[in-house]
């Protein structure tokens, strides 16, 4: 994804800042229809069940031959059963057992998972080495065969067999846990807690606890299903305790008895379906409210630069429009482009406001400008993949001549790849990792020119030369993950030319490279454009990458281009107001910081 | 880019033992391969610095250099395979985990990802408050420090109740840098601090490091790619390649003139922006590039 | 990769052996008298001694365990101490049956999850909506009684498929699928719902690469893009599940066996582990391990095929 995806706009500091709306889990869970059906079907299942004394007709076990199979009845709202028992209340009691035993087996499950599940996760090591072979050996294990076994060991108790089972799903908890304890153990936000001084204990109780709690309650209510299916399996089977009645007891006496009465397996079925169900709907609403308010946090985590302006200045109105009067580049040309992004309230949120831009043949443009200026956005316009939800809203678009907005997919499909070409950011991330840098290469030769295999493989060797990359015959072979960041960006760029583009739409192509690989490939770039009479639109945010490539600038600031022309004059004596202030700082021209002096206070006077 | 000679020599070996706040000597840090078979990477390859009171060391260099590494073994975050790390005359590099935290009061660090370093559930108070907890510092008193240390990186003072994700990049490298000083620390590890930053508020946060430093005299140590950001805020400069310290000096040497030709071409290979100047550069650049082709 | 392969096994050896002695010696603790029980409350002391003897029940634990290793390597697993079957006999007896049910459930499972965790990812709105329903009420109804309900419906009240016994498919390939589809089907009603949401939460995971939209700036179609690159991407944490939904069919396999009646080893391992005949449960136990460790096996050289950066040696 780009930086450049619109989000809330959080200002610097001197602007007010709009309280973000914090509410808790438990609240969004409930607000959720959902969520709060789950939980009231579960409040009033177990109420039901601890009350069982005082709601139900009769005890369990009481029995009445004659009214076997007895239809309902107001002293028996739900019917009687085979040997005459009230339904009612054997439903009622027997969810004692069900509901205590999953209880029990969670109680078990999370006091073995948790805690050692946070200490490996958080030390590793030994002890890490050591409980992941424990645990998957216990998850070899198939949960059922193993009850089986116990209840012939250990007895027909089902409390013991709860134990057991709670000892068999341990290892999910520990897992769990392990894992994002792993995860976190990584952040920085945990090293600087380390160099404040903070002990592991502290780290764990601030930092661990807190991300690990959420997943272990969605954990919980899924296991309690898990478990209470379990239990009814073993009790259906008949292996469970046999004294008192139980879900799964009453789901295999109605079994028996399924030609004659099905209307028995009912009541139990139900009762099983209805607090399993809400067990994972639950589950699945408090999930959806963790994301919630992880959402925010984690679409921040990974932009690379700053929004915002400084205050203080006003999109200023073009000084020159980049096309000439006569009229458009035959090439590319952009004319008052409106980029929106439906938000969830139905409105449109509009990122680029009317952008003019035009592109010659054998012409580098620079798009300059900070993060969520719109650059970007203006890119995937061009290339017709705006992310989802995006659209350009107005304006128009041609490329050789032709309009491109509101294109159908599949002729705009047919531009891209022969007509203009995209180099991205990050060279890593958009290499397909599962498949050889060759085959990546010779996918839109086979597709688009139709060349035979052999064919597209030379043809791919021909653009890794092209390329100036070394040992091309190895590398065609390779596979992203082992090729380095310079060599996957040159890759790209071979990708991109591979079908001979007149345009060439590169995003930020630099930014991720160290200085010598960046020259390199700005060589590269120069080179193509001189050789093939090649269009770029160049995307940066780096002004020296612009003073080294740009024939001409675009600057670009809150959507709106505020200044355009010859990248020298613009860099010169910039016009506007916002251009000065980005060139200002820029800390080319600024002095060296001189040599230290013992005394503070007289040393620093020439680093403004 | 102003080119005029220093008239400094070369400055590491004026930094007597005695002058240093921070020394590093022969330091090698290796982190074990992926594998149990895999042989063990060596980062850091024997490298020596030192720091004085109240002084920035810039240090520069390429991703997968070892810059990083450096400042996280002098934070007892990275593995020390041998040499030594000394701050104020005592030995850090293998403390104990108890006297490690101690070691909090003087030494902090603000880490390159502002986005990473804040934890996105816990309030920027919540934050701040905690370099206070581990000195058993009062509730009143920490609130108190928390606003004092908000007014100091200019952020306002219910920011202390707001969630991370509520500020700009900018904003939270604030807080970090609030978070670093809580202590009154005599020397801060800057780990890229500005890169994830655009360039307008890049300067402003060097700006508040500077003033910082003027008030409280810290020292730093300024981790980063940038030779124009280096060569801004730092009284020397160390360039690292492969682990090796190539080239020490005073910033304008090594950033103007320098003489290792590592340090010549990572120099020639920062665009600036300016036109001509960029293209004298380039040519310049080729130029090199020709002749160690001719050797 | 033979490396590898040959690492994992002799991993899975190791693992076999510390299963079994765990097993036989937890088996052991309850003290069972199984001569008493074999030979009835009357019988003589005597005589049920001397059957304790013949059994090898007289000799400490370790050596019972110790005789029972010796013979098991070499592909001995004894005889039932109740019925005196052949243990090995008894089991590869059963095997093909509930070999049909996994095998069945296998192929219902990732032909439908992928096709509805693909079509769900890639089409979202209501399709997506309509599949994650279908994936919550899987997950959430425990397997027998989808089953029962199951049973109720197209066996008791439309009379489609037998609701008990099995035929073997060497007698009736007709009969024998008409036995298994309702088992087939009520096994596989959890396992479609938990792989197909994994599948379609790759599919969107991966549908939001950077490299998705690289390929899409080159020209290719979405058909092409989600055929060749979306589902290789997507198919390793699917296949992940896919085997770990593995382990719980061996579980789902003894309810459903017994409620159908089908003579496989999950309703041998109900009558058998009740009764505590050890070498019975030692050659379940042992053959569970063992399916276990080979569909691990086979996950993970899969997913190392699909996923080069996976690739171990």
């Amino acid at each position: 994804m780009s930086e450049n995806l619109p989000a809330t706009t959080a200002p610097e500091p001197g602007a007010d800042t709009p309280q973000v709306r914090r509410t808790g889990t438990v609240r969004r869970v409930l607000r959720n229809p959902l969520g709060a059906l789950s939980a009231l079907i579960l409040a009033l299942l177990v109420l039901a069940v601890l009350l069982a004394p005082l709601l139900a007709p009769q005890a369990p076990g009481a029995s009445t031959l004659s009214e076997a199979f007895a239809q309902p009845s107001a002293a028996h709202p739900l019917g009687m059963d085979s040997a005459g028992r009230d339904i009612l209340s054997r439903i009622l009691y027997g969810g004692r057992g069900t509901l205590g035993g999953a209880v029990l087996a969670l109680a078990i499950a999370l006091v073995l998972g948790v805690p050692s599940g946070l200490y490996a996760g958080y030390y590793g090591g030994r002890f890490d080495a050591a409980a992941g072979w424990i645990v998957n050996l216990v998850m070899a294990l198939p949960a059922m065969v193993v009850l089986l076994a116990s209840r012939a060991i250990l007895g027909p108790r089902v409390w013991v067999l709860m134990v057991v089972l709670g000892v068999l799903v341990a290892p999910s908890f520990f897992r769990l846990v392990r894992g994002i304890v792993a995860d976190i153990r990584g952040e920085l936000y945990v090293d600087a807690a380390k160099v404040s001084g903070l002990g592991d204990t502290r780290i764990v109780a601030r930092h661990v606890l807190i991300v690990v709690r959420g997943p272990v309650i969605i954990q919980v209510s899924l296991v309690a299903g898990i478990a209470i299916a379990l239990q009814a399996g073993l009790e259906f089977l008949g292996i469970g305790s046999t004294s008192s009645a139980t879900w799964g007891a009453m789901l295999n006496e109605g079994f028996q008895n399924i030609q004659r009465a099905p209307r028995l397996m009912l009541w139990p079925g139900l009762a099983l379906g209805l607090t399993n169900a809400a067990l994972v709907l639950l589950a699945g609403a408090i999930r959806d409210a963790l994301d919630d308010r992880a959402g925010a946090a984690r679409k921040r985590s990974r932009p690379r630069k700053v929004r915002g302006r400084p205050a203080g200045i006003e999109p200023a109105t073009r000084t020159a429009s980049l096309a000439d009067a006569t009229g458009r580049s035959p090439l590319l040309s952009v004319r008052d482009v409106v980029v929106a992004y439906a938000q969830a309230d139905g409105t449109d949120k509009h990122v680029v406001h009317g952008v003019d831009l035009d592109v010659h043949p054998g012409e580098i443009v620079g798009l300059v400008g900070e993060s969520g200026s719109g650059k970007s956005q203006t890119a995937f316009a061009v290339l017709g993949t705006l992310p989802e939800g995006g659209r350009i809203a107005r304006g128009s678009i041609t490329v050789d001549g032709r309009e491109i907005v509101g294109l159908p997919e599949r002729e705009h499909r047919t531009l891209r790849g022969r007509t203009l070409a995209y180099v991205p950011q990050e060279p890593m991330s958009n290499l397909d990792p599962a498949f050889t840098v060759g085959s990546q290469l010779a996918e839109p030769l086979r597709h688009h020119l139709g060349l035979s295999r052999a064919e597209a493989a030379a043809r791919a060797l021909e653009l890794l030369r092209m390329v100036e990359i070394p040992n091309p015959e190895q590398v065609l072979r390779r596979y992203p993950h082992e090729i380095s960041g310079g060599m996957a960006q040159r890759v790209l760029i071979a990708g991109a030319m591979s079908c001979e583009p007149d345009i060439l739409i590169a995003d930020e192509p630099t930014t991720a490279l160290d200085v010598r690989v960046q020259a390199e490939v700005l060589d590269l770039l120069r080179r193509l454009r001189t050789e093939r009479g090649l269009g770029v639109l160049l995307v940066t945010h780096n002004l020296g990458v612009v003073a080294d490539l740009c024939d001409r600038v675009a600057v670009m600031n809150a959507g709106r281009i505020v200044e355009t022309g010859d990248a020298a004059d613009v860099l010169d004596a910039p016009q506007d107001p916002y251009t000065r202030t980005l060139l200002s700082a820029v800390l080319d021209d600024a002095p060296a910081r001189p040599a230290w002096q013992p005394h503070p206070s007289t040393a620093r006077t020439a680093t403004a | 880019m102003s080119m005029q000679p220093s008239n400094h020599p070369a400055a590491h070996r004026e930094v007597s033992a005695a002058d240093a706040l921070l020394s590093v000597d022969r330091l090698r840090v290796s982190f074990p391969g992926k594998g149990r078979r895999a042989p063990a990477t060596e980062v850091l390859k024997g490298v020596d610095l030192a720091i004085r009171p109240g002084e920035t060391l810039g240090l520069v260099g390429e991703s997968g250099s070892g810059k990083s590494t450096i400042g996280r073994a002098v934070l007892g975050l990275a593995p020390v395979t041998s040499g030594t790390v000394t701050f104020a005359g005592r030995r850090i590099d293998r403390l104990s985990a108890r006297r490690r935290r101690g070691l909090a009061r003087d030494l902090q660090v603000v880490f390159q990802d502002p986005y990473t370093s804040l934890n996105p559930s816990r309030t920027v108070g919540d934050t701040l408050a905690e370099p206070l907890i581990a000195q058993g510092t009062a509730a009143g008193a920490s609130r108190e420090r928390i606003a004092d240390l908000l007014g100091r990186v200019q952020l306002p003072a219910d920011a202390a109740s707001r969630l991370p994700r509520e500020f700009s990049g900018g904003q939270r490298q604030r807080v970090a840098i609030a978070r670093a000083l809580a202590l009154d620390p005599r020397l801060i590890i800057c780990d890229e601090p500005v890169s994830a930053l655009d360039l307008t508020t890049q300067r402003t946060v060097l700006d508040l490091l500077l003033e910082i430093q003027e008030a409280t005299d810290v020292a730093y140590l300024f981790v980063s790619h940038d030779l124009s950001v280096v060569r801004f805020m730092s009284h020397r400069v160390a360039v690292i390649h492969h682990g090796e310290i190539v080239e020490t000096g005073d910033a304008a040497t090594v950033t103007g003139t320098p003489s290792h030709p590592y340090t010549r071409t990572l120099l020639l290979a920062s665009p600036v922006a300016d036109v001509a100047e960029q293209r004298r550069r380039r040519a310049a650049a080729d130029r090199v590039a020709k002749k160690e082709q001719q050797t | 990769m033979l490396n590898f392969i040959a690492r994992r096994i002799a991993a899975g050896a190791v693992l076999l052996l510390v299963i079994s002695a765990f097993t036989y010696l937890l088996l052991s603790v309850p003290d069972i008298d199984v001569g008493r029980q074999l030979l009835g409350q009357g019988a003589d002391q005597h005589a049920v001694d001397a059957k304790n003897t013949a059994l090898g029940l007289d000799r400490p634990v370790i050596e019972q365990y110790a005789d029972w290793l010796a013979h098991a390597v070499r592909g001995d697993l004894g005889v039932s101490w109740f019925t005196s079957e052949d243990v090995g006999t008894a089991v590869s007896g059963r095997l093909p049956v509930t070999l049909s049910l996994v095998l069945g459930v296998t192929v219902v499972t990732t032909v439908l999850s992928f096709l509805l965790g693909v079509w769900a990812g890639v089409r979202r709105g209501a399709v997506d909506r309509a599949v994650q329903i279908i994936g919550v009420a899987g997950y959430a109804l425990p397997g027998f009684l989808v089953t029962l309900i199951l049973v109720l419906v197209f066996a008791v009240q439309l009379g489609w498929f037998p609701a008990i016994g099995y035929t073997p498919f060497t007698e009736s390939p007709g009969g024998w699928l008409s036995t298994v589809t309702l088992p087939v089907l009520s096994l596989s009603v959890a396992s479609v719902a938990g792989v197909s949401q994994q599948v379609r939460g790759a599919v969107i995971d991966v549908l939001r690469q950077d490299y998705v939209r690289t390929l899409r700036t080159r020209g290719l179609t979405t058909r092409r893009i989600v055929l060749k690159h979306v589902l290789r991407n997507a198919s390793a944490p699917a296949l992940t599940v896919l085997g770990m939904q593995f382990v719980g069919l061996l579980g789902g396999a003894v309810l459903v066996e017994q409620i159908f009646g089908l003579p496989g080893i999950g309703s041998m391992t109900v009558a058998y582990t009740t009764r505590g005949d050890i070498p019975v449960i030692m050659a379940l136990v042992m053959l569970t391990v063992v399916g276990v460790v080979l569909i691990n096996l086979a996950v993970d050289i899969l997913i190392g095929w699909l996923n080069p950066k996976a690739r171990v040696a």
